[in-house]
């Protein structure tokens, strides 16, 4: 299996002196293309700093990032908004879409920094839209959708570059239990059919249950890696 | 990357009319205000300007007694045309002297009549108060020499008494003397200090003695001073030349008075600057208060615009494409609010100038500098807040409240 991402002794630590506060004690940690991972663990564990690394929004303080090979950790800001540009799609816990702004438009934003034409953006999102199921609300501002649509629509926005690889922090954490299955379901469908490997953070041991790998964060380490069964589509 | 830019800019500025609608009245806010009240002040004064250099330069009038208030016991002394000719033969420095002798009358022209005044004095008055022919002819020698009954008339008594038809050649009654029109002066119009010369009936000095006063008296001497000579020097001479010639001995009081308009018009023309100084003061600081106003809906916007900045840079923008962005908005909206504001103030003044009469200008100087000041403010406070939001990494954008 091709080795998408590699993490090796990553630690992060946020201000300095006797403030100093280590997030990320030495993790090491990878993610195999077409994986579907889930990174549990509780509040301060380290996981979203260890997601946004993951998704070079942010750089860690010392280890190593490999991402397709590319050693991450020394590129510089606009090295890393490329790579985000073209490989990366994030989903966030608060959708984070922009005002005002249709959910076609929202979505056809990656591809407009992308240099995409206009003929070109219109028909990459609306096929996004399609995949999450929205074509019929592209029109709408996000203030006139539901939390589960809003965060649809982040997916599209996500999807809409082909990316290799999905990363997902908490995305069904504003959702209500039933509008997070859907979610769930659209993340599973995208993995297995899509061939998109997907990391998502969760606290939730149901969301979790959809993954295939799951990681356990502890105190800004990986306590343990448990590989399970690929889940049949159930919906009890 | 500028293409995608400018597109992202122009969508964000429709899509947030309120904000750039905001925006952009800080600037024409600014613009206009400035821009309308230099020109405005520029306009009041060359108005002033003008009503000075009507005056005639460096004219000095000579009067009897002291101003025009102190009558008091006895009535001084007049002049006579002796006087005039001792300053003209005896001061130097001086281009023409004009001697007048004037009285109220009624100007009858068939069943029109004028209550105006009549003036005895030489050709040289003209010359000496700046006042020009609009139609015929000065006074000839020999109708000065031998008094002739003709009259040059001002445009106030030549409107009242024959409206549109043609004066010259008619013949104007003055209590029992007919008198020829020779000439019409041109309109002088509002300004200038001292008697209205569009109201007023000018004849040869010896026929308004003969015919008018009964008398040799010469009231008032107009002197025109040489450009190249200071006409406070020139003061001072023709005061000691009266002096002796009324036997004023030193500690007396002059009893005449010498009028020097180039005080006067220097007076005004230091008013005048003072004002446009003022004026320029007001405006400079009516621009920092608008500047301020455009920077601080600029900073509110852009620290409102900092998640903004997160998603975007969260979804693969490079820092240049978003400041490049903010950059493209600061300057539309400020180039739109300067553009307005030029027009606005256009408007502003003709509509004001026309209203108060003033003569209408417009200062393009000013203009620029106003609308190249607001779209520096507007640039600048864009700019420089969107780069500290672009240089934050993009989680702590994101997660700005």
């Amino acid at each position: 299996m091709t080795r998408l991402i590699e993490v090796r002794g990553l630690t992060k630590v946020f201000g300095t002196g006797p403030n100093a506060f280590k997030a990320l004690c030495g993790v090491d940690f990878d993610v195999n293309a077409g994986d579907f991972v889930a990174v549990m663990g509780a509040s301060g564990s380290g996981k979203s700093t260890m997601m946004n690394i993951l998704g070079c929004l942010d750089v860690p303080t010392e280890g190593v990032y490999r991402f397709m090979g590319h050693a991450v950790e020394r590129f510089t800001q606009d090295q890393r908004a490329l790579l985000r540009r073209r490989y990366i799609g994030f989903v966030f816990q608060g959708f984070n879409l922009l005002a005002r702004t249709s959910a076609l438009e929202n979505v056809e934003l990656p591809l407009l920094y992308r240099g995409e034409s206009r003929a070109a953006r219109r028909k990459g999102a609306m096929a996004a839209l399609e995949r999450v199921g929205l074509t019929d609300w592209a029109d709408h501002t996000p203030s006139e959708l539901s939390g589960g649509q809003q965060q649809r629509v982040a997916i599209a926005r996500a999807l809409v570059t082909e990316p290799q690889v999905l990363l997902a922090d908490e995305p069904t954490g504003n959702l209500d239990s039933e509008r997070s299955i859907e979610i769930m379901e659209l993340l599973t469908g995208l993995n297995r059919d899509g061939g998109i490997s997907i990391v998502m953070v969760t606290h939730e041991p149901d969301m979790a249950a959809y993954a295939r790998t799951i990681v356990r964060f502890k105190d800004g380490l990986v306590l343990a890696v448990e590989q399970r069964e690929a889940r049949v589509n159930v919906r009890n | 990357m500028f293409g995608t830019s400018l597109l992202l800019a122009l969508k964000e500025i429709r899509r947030h009319k309120m904000r750039s609608f905001l925006t952009t009245l800080g600037i024409i806010i600014g613009v206009a205000s400035v821009v309308t009240m230099v020109s405005l002040g520029n306009g009041a004064t060359q108005s002033v300007q003008e009503q000075v250099s009507s005056l005639g330069s460096n004219m000095l009038m000579v009067r009897p007694g002291q101003g025009y208030g102190r009558g008091g016991g006895s009535r001084p002394t007049l002049f006579d045309l002796d006087d005039v000719d001792a300053i003209r033969t005896q001061i130097a420095g001086i281009r023409v002297v004009a001697p007048q002798t004037s009285t109220s009358a009624t100007a009858i022209f068939e069943a029109q009549n004028w209550s105006t005044t009549v003036s005895g004095t030489t050709n040289e008055y003209f010359q000496a108060s700046n006042l020009e022919l609009a139609d015929g002819r000065l006074f000839s020698e020999a109708e000065l020499t031998a008094g002739k009954s003709v009259c040059i008339i001002g445009d106030t008594v030549r409107t009242n008494l024959f409206r549109n038809t043609n004066a010259l050649g008619k013949s104007l009654r003055l209590r029992d003397i007919s008198c020829k029109i020779i000439g019409v002066l041109t309109k002088r119009g509002q300004g200038g200090f001292g008697p209205d010369a569009d109201d007023q009936v000018v004849m040869p000095l010896k026929t308004a003695m003969r015919r008018l006063t009964g008398n040799q008296d010469v009231q008032s001497i107009q002197v025109a001073v040489d450009q190249q000579f200071d006409s406070g020097a020139i003061v001072n001479e023709i005061s000691a030349l009266l002096r002796e010639r009324r036997h004023l001995r030193d500690g007396m009081e002059d009893d005449f008075s010498i009028f020097d308009s180039k005080q006067l018009s220097d007076t005004l023309s230091g008013t005048t600057r003072t004002l446009t100084m003022f004026l320029g003061a007001v405006a400079a600081v009516s621009l920092v208060v608008g500047g301020i106003g455009i920077m601080n809906i600029m900073l509110v916007s852009v620290t409102e615009r900092t998640r903004e900045i997160g998603i975007r840079l969260a979804i693969g923008a490079v820092r240049r494409e978003v400041l490049m962005q903010f950059l493209i908005e600061a300057i539309t909206l400020s180039s739109i609010g300067g553009l307005i504001g030029l027009v606005v103030s256009f408007v502003a003044t003709t509509a004001i100038a026309f209203g108060v009469g003033l003569p209408f200008t417009f200062d393009f100087g000013v203009a620029a500098l106003a609308f190249f000041f607001s779209a520096l403010i507007g640039i600048l406070f864009g700019y420089f807040p969107a780069k500290r939001a672009a240089s934050l990494n993009p989680i702590e954008a994101l997660r700005h409240e």
